[in-house]
């Protein structure tokens, strides 16, 4: 009885405020999504903002955004993240730390720093449209952050750079405790370089790969650094994520924060069910 | 099979050139006048101690960096506190009930930030009426929320796994209470633990954008993000000096991942062991 009671002093600062910070503020955010009206003078409507959401224009558009990051970045980072570490898991590569060092070093930056970075490289009058005259692979610049296409692949870059050398981690530790004897069979078996990369390495990997595509896809549906520092969410909407329309209708609009927090719990239900589908795909096999 | 072997080093090495490049550059334009970097000189210049001085004369970039620290250290220390706390007692004193209460605290993690950044902002308004100190514009207002986190009770309790329970038995033997084997026995042979839960608490309450964007209001109170955002977003911006206050605003975490970097990865690695 006594340890009983012990254990639960160990652990209850951290539960008080977990319920404090986490859980009460999205029972509030329920009860303040049926209410709707500028500022502190709410009144309640019942379930009209979750109509409202399927039509305005701004949430779809901001829905959409997401979606695209979600659906051409992700992917593109896990393949990319996955070659380079089997890559530098390769016995005979030299400059490995070198190379894993580098490729690790933009996760250092806060994202604040970096997306500052990336919108001047990026700027119509900066130094990749700069490199790119002078080498003519272009005859004038690109509106990487003034076009609503090239400003959704500025953002795109943006995300990869930071996050493809974070995901590698993860998996050249896992690579290392893949035991070497299963690819000596297969090179004898007469396995090509790809057919190893396929058969043997992406199942052993599975596990990983399916923890660290729902963390870049929960973090992805939360953006809001990079979109705030690059493009403000321009031009026009163009590369408005759902994180940062809560927050300007909170704060840069007249306040509504009953709408704002119904567009929240579009988030919320969007992460379960995204997490669910890459369970249910990852788990067939 | 040679061709294999050079498609190899350009592949790596392209994508190590990438992946410098932006820090070289800041770190060059740091040295060199704006209109230099506008023109997009990539030698070093001479002009890093102007930048200096003009940014000291400028931009209270003392005062924010002053800022940051204070937050991250006192996030750092409490939130280490209440975890580490939290994932010992979740693991020695193991119960059906705390397991069903810490699977519980686990769905904290599907949160968005998003989600919660109107009800909290709510919540800190409503206390700035009641105890202005930890009210909105306040550092105790950015650190409350982000105290407890059930990322680092999941990493404490992972970790502990590890922790021999002998150890327990002997501290009781030898006369020491719950508490003085946690403090005494626990936290120093924990060490390393406790070394890769820091820099991964340091580092994101230094980085952190969002929260005290919106919690805090004053030009006096802004931690460093939030002075580099304003910089990056400046209508005339001087190249130079605001190069030279993200390189600032950037060493201490680079400083601590070349100094700790074996720690910084396991701290990363942790969530999934």
């Amino acid at each position: 009885m006594r340890t009983r009671v012990t254990g639960w002093c160990f652990v209850i600062a951290a539960v008080v405020l977990i319920c404090l910070f986490y859980f009460y503020p999205m029972i509030q955010a329920f009860n303040l999504s049926l209410k709707s009206g500028v500022g502190t003078n709410l009144q309640y409507v019942g379930f009209e903002n979750y109509k409202r959401l399927f039509t305005d224009s701004n949430f779809i558009t901001a829905v959409t955004n997401t979606f695209i990051y979600l659906i051409v970045q992700v992917p593109i980072m896990i393949i990319l993240a996955l070659l380079l570490s089997v890559m530098l898991n390769s016995d005979k590569l030299r400059l490995k730390g070198l190379f894993r060092t580098a490729i690790f070093l933009p996760c250092v930056t806060s994202l604040v720093a970096y997306s500052v970075i990336f919108k001047y490289l990026f700027a119509n009058d900066g130094l990749v449209n700069l490199l790119l005259l002078r080498l003519s692979i272009i005859d004038r610049p690109i509106g990487w952050i003034t076009d609503p296409f090239w400003a959704k692949v500025t953002i795109i870059l943006a995300i990869t750079w930071r996050w493809t050398g974070y995901n590698m981690i993860f998996y050249l530790s896992a690579l290392q405790n893949i035991d070497r004897s299963i690819y000596e069979a297969a090179t004898i078996d007469g396995a090509s370089a790809f057919g190893k990369f396929t058969k043997i390495t992406v199942p052993l990997l599975k596990p990983i790969i399916l923890f660290t595509s729902i963390m870049s896809t929960i973090g992805t549906l939360q953006l809001f650094d990079e979109v705030m520092n690059i493009t403000k969410g321009g031009p026009g909407n163009a590369t408005m994520s759902i994180s940062q329309y809560i927050y300007n209708l909170s704060f840069k609009y007249t306040p509504d924060f009953g709408y704002a927090a119904t567009v929240s719990y579009a988030i919320v239900v969007l992460i379960v069910i995204f997490s669910y589908m890459q369970f249910k795909v990852a788990g067939d096999r | 099979m040679i061709a294999r072997r050079v498609f190899m080093y350009l592949f790596l090495g392209v994508t190590a050139f990438v992946s410098i490049f932006p820090f070289l550059w800041m770190v060059v334009s740091s040295t060199n006048p704006s209109v230099e970097v506008t023109k997009g000189r990539l030698m070093p210049g001479t002009h890093l101690f102007v930048n200096l001085s003009n940014l000291v004369e400028q931009i209270d970039l003392v005062r924010a960096l002053a800022n940051s620290l204070v937050i991250a250290l006192i996030t750092t220390g409490l939130a280490l506190l209440i975890g580490s706390l939290a994932g010992y007692g979740f693991e020695i004193y193991r119960s059906r009930a705390k397991d069903a209460v810490f699977n519980i605290l686990l769905l904290s993690m599907m949160i968005p930030f998003a989600a919660l950044m109107v009800p909290l902002y709510r919540m800190f308004a409503w206390l700035s009426g009641k105890m202005p100190v930890i009210g909105i514009d306040t550092k105790a207002a950015v650190i409350l929320p982000t105290m407890a986190t059930a990322f680092l009770i999941f990493f404490f309790r992972q970790n502990t796994k590890m922790f021999e329970r002998e150890m327990i038995e002997a501290g009781r033997i030898d006369g020491l209470g719950e508490l003085g084997i946690f403090l005494r026995i626990y936290v120093p042979t924990m060490r390393t633990t406790y070394a890769a839960a820091a820099i991964i608490t340091f580092m994101s309450s230094w980085n952190n954008y969002m929260w005290p964007l919106i919690v805090l209001q004053s030009d006096a109170k802004k931690t460093i993000p939030l002075l580099i955002s304003n910089l990056g977003s400046s209508y005339s911006p001087d190249y130079g000096m605001i190069m030279t206050a993200i390189v600032i605003a950037t060493l201490p975490t680079a400083l601590v991942f070349f100094l700790m970097q074996k720690h910084f990865v396991a701290g990363m690695l942790g969530s999934v062991k």
